[in-house]
C-alpha cells in the first residue's frame, strides 16, 4: 500500500543539487498520437474505422484487417492487471534513481495488452484497474494503471506524484496576484497545500477589491513584479528565482478592440508587451535557474503555467489585437516548453474562454468566473496535463477548431 | 489438397565452431564473425572460396549486414542471407541454408552468428531494437527484455503453480553442465540457495535468471550429406525443422510459443516422437522460456512443466539432458550467437566432438530457438531435430 | 539683442560663467531621475495610455557588443520630469509655434518664482492654489513679473513611495494644484510663461471635476504657454531670483518631452559656496 505524501526534509545546502534526468524520450510519430490525448488528460488509442479493432502499441495499419483508417478515440481505460513486476535495476538513469519501480501488464477490456506504470495502491494480479494516459517528466505520454475504485489521485502516490506538478510543499510565484484571476489563483494554490506563494504585483497605487485581503493571508509574500519592465523581472529572479518551484504567469493585458476599432498600435503594443514579451522576460529570467532544479528532491522546480486564452487558437476579430498577442504568447510558451522539457519541467497552457471581468462586460454568458480559472490551474498542477481548456466556450472552440479550423475562422469572423 | 512439405533429406550439418566468449571486447563483430569463418574453413579442410553460401546473424554488425561482410571477408557467395531473429536465428538460418543446399543454390553454406560486446553495447542495441519496444516498453524504465519476462514469469507462476525452486533447479543443472565447458564464462558452481537468494532484478526474476551479455560467435556448415562424406567430415543429419512468428497474438500473456502450432509436423518429418529425443538444447534467455519449450515441444502438457521439472534431472547424465554445455545462462549470451549455441552443442554431442559433458548414446537431438521481444512477447520461434549418422 | 549690444553681452556671459565657477550662481537640478520605477500619469483604462519609462539593454560589454554599454529607451512624451507644449491640449491645437520643435528657444530660459504651499499640501492632498493665496505671497515677495515660470512648491517630490506619490483612492487622484481662478489670474493679470509642479500633472488630482476640467492645461496651453511637471528640489530655491533652463527635446511635432530642468540661483553674497 502507498504511504501518504510526507513533507520533504529541508535540503542540505552543501550537497550538490541532483541534475534532472529524463525517462526515455524517443517515440515513433504514430506513437505520438498518445500525447495528443494525454496533453488534455485523455487516454486515446487507435480504433479501426473499418472493423472496430482497438490497436496497441500504436501502428500504421489495423492489426486485424489492415485498414489504414485508424482514428484516435478516447478509451475508458478499464482493464485487468494480468501480471506485474518491480524493477530493481535499470539502464536508464532516470529509473535507476527511482528504483524500486512497479510496472504492470494490463489487458484492456478492448482486448489489447499494454505495459503501464503501476500505482502502489493496486492489488496484486489479477485485479481490476483503470488505465490513464499521463505525461512523464520528458513530456511524453505514458500509461498508468490505477485501482479501478477508491482514492486514486496521482499526486497522493509518492512514486506517481512525479507525473504531476503537485503544489504541496512547494513554493509558487503568481506573477500578477492583483487581478481577479490572480487573487483566485493565490487562494487556490494555498488551499492546494503550497508552502509559500509569492504574490507579484505592480502599479502600487492600484488597490482593487480583494487585494488588501490577499496581502494579509499567511504564507503569502508580496513581491514587486512588472513583467513589462526587464529590470523588475530580473531583480525578482535574482532574489528568489532559485527557490521558485512553480511559476503561474497570470499577467495579462486585455482590451476589446477589433482591428479598426482603435487607431494606432499603442493598445496592441501594450497587449504584446505584457502577454508576449512579459512571458519572454519571465522565461529568460526564471527559466534557466528553474531548469537547474528540475530534479531537486521531492519539492523541486516542476511546472510553469501560462494563463493564455482560447483566442490564441484562432483570432477572435472582436478582440483582434488581444487575440494576436495571445497567439504570440502561445508560440513563446511552446518554445519555453521545449526548453524546460529538457529539465523535466512541465509548461502548461491554460486557454480559458472569456473571463467574467470588466473588459468582457459586453460578452454574453457563458463567461468563466476567476475562481473557475483558478480551479482549472490547480487541477492541472495536481494532474498530468499540459493543455487545459476550461469552461464551455473553450471546450466548444477547441472542438470546432480540431474539427475544421477554417470553419471556426469563418464563424468567429461573422 | 495441401502441398506436401518437403523433408530435409540429404542435409548435413558439420564443423561446430565456437569463438571463445569474452565478457567485454574492444573488437568489432566483424572480428568474431571472421574468426568463426576461419575456424569453419580450417575445420572443414576447404579453401575459403568453396564457401558459396553465407548466412549471418548479428546485433552489433551495423552499419554492415551480411552484404558488407562479403567484401570485408573476401567472399563471393551465390547465396546470401541475413537473419535478424535473435535467438531463433540459428534454427532459421539452418532452415534457409538447408533449402538452398537441397535446391542446389549453394553447396557449402556457412551459418555464423556472432556479436561483440562493448561496455555500452547493451544500451546501444536496445535503443534501436524495435518500434513497439521504443514506444511501449522502454519509456517504462526497462532498458531491455527483463520487464517482459518478469511479467511472463510472474504470470506463469501464478497460473500454473511454478515455484522459484523449479526454475532454480534448471539453472543449477545448467551450471553443472557449464563447469565442464571450456568456453563458459561462469566457472563457479551454483547452489539452489544462491539462486533463490540472489538479488532481485525485476520481481520475480533474480540475478541468475538473467543471461550475461558477452562477445563471441558460434557457427556451423550446412552441405549435402554426400559432400560431408566426401570431405570426411563428422556430421549430423537434419531430419526436421519448423519456425513460426507472432503465434497466438490474442493470448493476453505469452504462455505458449509458436512451437505448439507446428510440433506435430516437426516430429512427423523426423519420423520420431518426443520420447526419442536424447538431449534438448532449449533457448534459455530466461528459465521460464525453457519450461515453455519443454511443454510446447511435447514433453509434457501445458502447465505441467513444474511437475516435469520436479520429476527429472537435467545434467548431461540426467534423465532429461538439457543445455548440456550450460546454455546461455551459464555460458553467456554472445548476442545473436545465443541462438546458435544450442545447434553447435547438438552437433558436437551427435558427432562425438563434445568439449565438455557428454550425453551417452546420443542419437537424436532437439534444438529450439526463440527470440525478438518486439513488445510483450517473443515473436520468433523455431525448432530442429538432428540425428546422428 | 541688437548687434551694438554684443560687447556688453560678451562681458555678461563671461561674468556669468565665472559666477558659476565661483558659486556666486549655483545650479540646482530640479529633475527626477528617469527610471522605470518613477510613476507615470494613469489614464482611465478605456483610453490610450502613456507608456511608462522602460530601458532595454542593447549590450553591456558582452556578446551583444563587447566594448560598450547602451540602451534602447521607450517612454511617453509626458514621463518623469517633463515639459508640456501648447499643442498638447485641445485648446492649443491651432496655435502657431506650439510644438517642442517650434517653440521659440528664447522661452527655454526664463525667470521663476516659487510659491510655497508645502504646509498646506501636507495637511490637505487636495489643496488648491487660489488668487488670494497668490496675492498674500505677492505681498511678501513682490508682484509676479511677466513671462516667468510660476512654480508651486508642495514638497510632493519628497514622497518616495509611488503609491503615495500617485495618491489614488476609490474616487480618484488627490494631489494639489491650481484652481481655475488662479490659472486665469496668472495668465490674464500676470502674463506668466508657464506653470510648474512637483506632482504628476500641472493640474490638481481632482481637476477632472473642475470647470473647465484641467484648467491649468486648458488655459495655459490655450494661451500658448507651457507646463512643467514632476519637478523636485523646489525647496532649495528662493521665492524669487532664480532662472530656469528648461528646453524640451526637439521632437518633430512633439507635445512635450522629458527634460533636464536646471535652476540658476544667485547665492547669498555672504554665504557664497563653490
Amino acid at each position: 500500500m502507498s504511504e501518504t505524501i510526507k513533507r520533504p526534509k529541508r535540503k542540505n545546502p552543501i550537497l550538490k543539487t541532483r541534475a534532472p534526468t529524463l525517462p526515455p524520450d524517443r517515440r515513433s510519430r504514430i506513437a505520438l498520437g498518445l500525447v495528443r490525448g494525454a496533453a488534455l488528460g485523455n487516454l486515446e488509442l487507435q480504433c479501426c474505422a473499418a472493423c472496430g479493432a482497438v490497436q496497441y502499441p500504436p501502428r500504421e495499419a489495423c492489426v486485424r484487417c489492415l485498414s489504414a483508417e485508424l482514428e484516435w478515440t478516447v478509451m475508458s481505460g478499464r482493464g485487468e492487471l494480468v501480471s506485474e513486476t518491480t524493477l530493481r535495476h535499470s539502464q536508464e538513469l532516470f529509473f535507476r534513481e527511482r528504483v524500486p519501480w512497479r510496472l504492470g501488464l494490463v489487458r484492456l477490456a478492448e482486448g489489447v495488452s499494454l505495459v503501464a506504470h503501476l500505482d502502489a495502491r493496486c492489488g496484486p494480479a489479477p485485479s481490476a484497474v483503470t488505465v490513464e494516459a499521463a505525461l512523464d517528466r520528458a513530456g511524453q505520454a505514458v500509461l498508468i494503471a490505477k485501482p479501478a475504485s477508491g482514492e486514486t489521485a496521482l499526486a497522493d502516490e509518492p512514486k506517481l506524484r512525479d507525473f504531476t506538478s503537485d503544489p504541496r510543499f512547494r513554493k509558487v510565484l503568481v506573477t500578477d496576484a492583483k487581478s481577479p484571476v490572480g487573487q483566485a489563483v493565490v487562494k487556490a494554490a494555498l488551499e492546494a497545500g503550497a508552502d509559500l506563494v509569492w504574490a507579484g504585483h505592480c502599479e502600487p497605487w492600484k488597490n482593487p477589491p480583494g487585494w488588501p485581503a490577499i496581502a494579509e493571508l499567511p504564507k503569502v509574500t508580496l513581491v514587486p513584479l512588472d513583467v513589462t519592465d526587464t529590470k523588475s523581472v530580473n531583480e525578482l529572479a535574482a532574489e528568489l528565482g532559485f527557490k521558485v518551484d512553480i511559476v503561474i504567469n497570470t499577467s495579462e493585458h486585455h482590451r476589446t478592440f477589433g482591428l479598426f476599432g482603435r487607431t494606432g498600435v499603442e493598445t496592441a503594443r501594450a497587449e504584446m508587451e505584457t502577454n508576449c514579451f512579459g512571458l519572454l522576460r519571465l522565461a529568460q529570467a526564471f527559466g534557466p535557474v528553474m531548469q537547474s532544479r528540475g530534479a531537486d528532491g521531492d519539492a523541486g522546480a516542476v511546472a510553469w503555467i501560462n494563463l493564455l486564452s482560447i483566442y490564441a487558437l484562432s483570432n477572435f476579430p472582436q478582440h483582434a489585437t488581444y487575440s494576436a498577442s495571445m497567439a504570440a504568447a502561445l508560440s513563446v510558451a511552446q518554445a519555453l516548453r521545449a526548453e524546460m522539457r529538457t529539465a523535466g519541467i512541465r509548461v502548461v497552457n491554460i486557454f480559458p474562454g472569456p473571463i467574467d471581468d470588466e473588459w468582457n462586460q459586453l460578452l454574453l454568458p457563458p463567461k468563466l468566473a476567476p475562481s473557475a480559472v483558478a480551479r482549472a490551474i490547480v487541477g492541472a498542477l495536481k494532474g498530468s496535463v499540459e493543455d487545459v481548456y476550461p469552461g464551455d466556450i473553450a471546450q466548444d472552440w477547441l472542438a470546432r477548431f480540431r474539427d475544421n479550423p477554417k470553419a471556426l475562422e469563418r464563424e468567429l469572423g461573422r | 489438397m495441401a502441398n506436401r512439405i518437403a523433408g530435409y533429406d540429404g542435409v548435413a550439418v558439420a564443423v561446430p565452431v565456437t569463438v571463445p566468449y569474452e565478457r567485454f571486447s574492444i573488437r568489432g563483430a566483424h572480428w568474431f564473425i571472421a574468426s568463426a569463418l576461419k575456424q569453419l574453413v580450417d575445420g572443414a579442410g576447404i579453401s575459403k572460396d568453396e564457401i558459396d553460401g553465407l548466412c549471418v546473424a548479428s546485433f552489433t554488425l551495423a552499419p554492415d549486414s551480411a552484404v558488407g561482410l562479403t567484401q570485408h571477408l573476401g567472399l563471393s557467395p551465390r547465396w546470401l542471407d541475413h537473419v535478424p531473429m535473435g535467438g531463433a536465428s540459428g534454427i532459421v538460418s539452418l532452415r534457409r541454408a538447408a533449402r538452398a543446399v537441397q535446391a542446389g543454390d549453394a553447396e557449402i553454406v556457412a551459418c555464423i552468428a556472432g556479436d561483440t560486446n562493448h561496455v555500452d553495447s547493451f544500451r546501444q542495441s536496445t535503443a534501436s531494437f524495435s518500434m513497439f519496444a521504443q514506444d511501449a516498453v522502454y519509456p517504462y524504465g526497462a532498458g531491455g527484455p527483463n520487464t517482459s519476462f518478469a511479467f511472463l514469469t510472474a504470470y506463469y507462476m501464478r497460473t500454473y503453480g511454478a515455484k522459484p525452486a523449479d526454475f532454480g533447479k534448471l539453472c543449477v543443472a545448467q551450471r553443472t553442465n557449464a563447469l565442464q565447458f571450456p568456453h563458459a564464462l561462469f566457472k563457479k558452481p551454483l547452489t539452489l540457495d544462491e539462486y533463490l537468494t540472489a538479488r532481485l532484478v525485476a520481481d520475480p526474476l533474480r540475478l541468475f535468471d538473467c543471461v550475461m551479455p558477452c562477445a563471441g560467435a558460434d557457427a556451423f556448415l550446412v552441405m549435402s550429406e554426400d559432400r560431408a562424406r566426401q570431405l570426411g567430415l563428422p556430421h549430423a543429419r537434419l531430419t526436421g525443422a519448423i519456425e513460426r512468428h507472432n503465434a497466438f497474438p490474442d493470448d493476453p500473456v505469452q504462455d505458449r510459443g509458436g512451437w505448439v502450432m507446428d510440433r506435430d509436423r516437426l516430429y512427423e518429418s523426423a519420423g520420431i516422437g518426443p520420447e526419442d529425443i536424447d538431449l534438448f538444447e532449449a533457448y534459455d534467455d530466461y528459465p521460464v522460456i525453457c519450461v515453455l519449450q519443454i511443454e510446447d515441444l511435447g514433453f509434457c502438457g501445458k502447465g505441467e512443466g513444474p511437475d516435469f521439472i520436479r520429476r527429472h534431472s537435467f545434467e548431461a547424465n540426467g534423465s532429461f539432458p538439457l543445455n548440456t554445455s550450460g546454455g546461455q545462462l551459464s555460458i553467456g549470451q554472445a548476442g545473436a550467437a545465443g541462438g546458435t549455441l544450442g545447434l553447435v552443442e547438438a552437433i558436437r554431442q551427435l558427432t562425438g566432438q563434445t568439449l565438455g559433458a557428454r550425453v551417452e548414446n546420443a542419437r537424436h537431438a532437439l534444438v529450439s530457438g526463440y527470440g525478438m521481444i518486439n513488445f510483450d512477447r517473443g515473436l520468433c520461434s523455431g525448432a530442429a531435430i538432428l540425428a546422428a549418422t | 539683442m541688437k548687434p551694438q549690444d554684443s560687447a556688453p553681452g560678451m562681458e555678461i556671459l563671461a561674468g556669468f560663467t565665472s559666477a558659476l565657477a565661483t558659486g556666486a550662481i549655483r545650479i540646482v537640478d530640479l529633475t527626477q531621475t528617469l527610471g522605470p520605477d518613477f510613476p507615470t500619469i494613469v489614464m482611465p483604462p478605456e483610453i490610450g495610455q502613456s507608456r511608462a519609462f522602460r530601458m532595454e539593454e542593447i549590450s553591456r560589454y558582452d556578446e551583444r557588443g563587447g566594448a560598450w554599454y547602451w540602451n534602447n529607451l521607450s517612454f511617453g512624451e509626458h514621463t518623469g520630469t517633463h515639459f508640456d507644449a501648447p499643442i498638447h491640449w485641445v485648446s492649443g491645437r491651432d496655435l502657431p509655434n506650439s510644438s517642442t520643435d517650434t517653440i521659440p528657444v528664447a522661452d527655454f530660459i526664463a525667470p521663476a518664482v516659487v510659491i510655497d504651499c508645502s504646509r498646506e499640501s501636507a495637511a490637505d492632498a487636495d489643496f488648491l492654489l487660489t488668487p488670494d493665496f497668490i496675492k498674500i505671497w505677492e505681498a511678501a515677495h513682490g508682484k509676479i513679473p511677466p513671462r516667468c515660470w510660476v512654480l508651486m512648491r508642495t514638497d510632493w517630490s519628497k514622497k518616495s513611495d509611488p503609491a503615495a506619490y500617485q495618491n489614488f483612492d476609490e474616487v480618484g487622484q488627490h494631489t494639489p494644484g491650481p484652481d481655475p481662478d488662479a490659472v486665469r489670474f496668472l495668465l490674464n493679470e500676470r502674463d506668466v510663461l508657464g506653470f510648474g509642479t512637483e506632482t504628476i500633472g500641472t493640474d490638481a488630482g481632482q481637476a477632472a471635476h473642475f470647470l473647465p476640467p484641467y484648467p491649468c492645461h486648458y488655459y495655459m496651453h490655450g494661451a500658448g504657454r507651457y507646463g512643467l511637471q514632476c519637478l523636485t528640489n523646489l525647496d532649495l530655491l528662493p521665492p524669487t531670483g532664480s532662472s530656469l533652463i528648461a528646453p524640451p527635446l526637439k521632437i518633430q511635432q512633439g507635445s512635450g518631452s522629458p527634460l533636464r530642468v536646471l535652476a540658476l540661483v544667485p547665492s547669498n553674497p555672504a554665504r557664497s559656496r563653490p
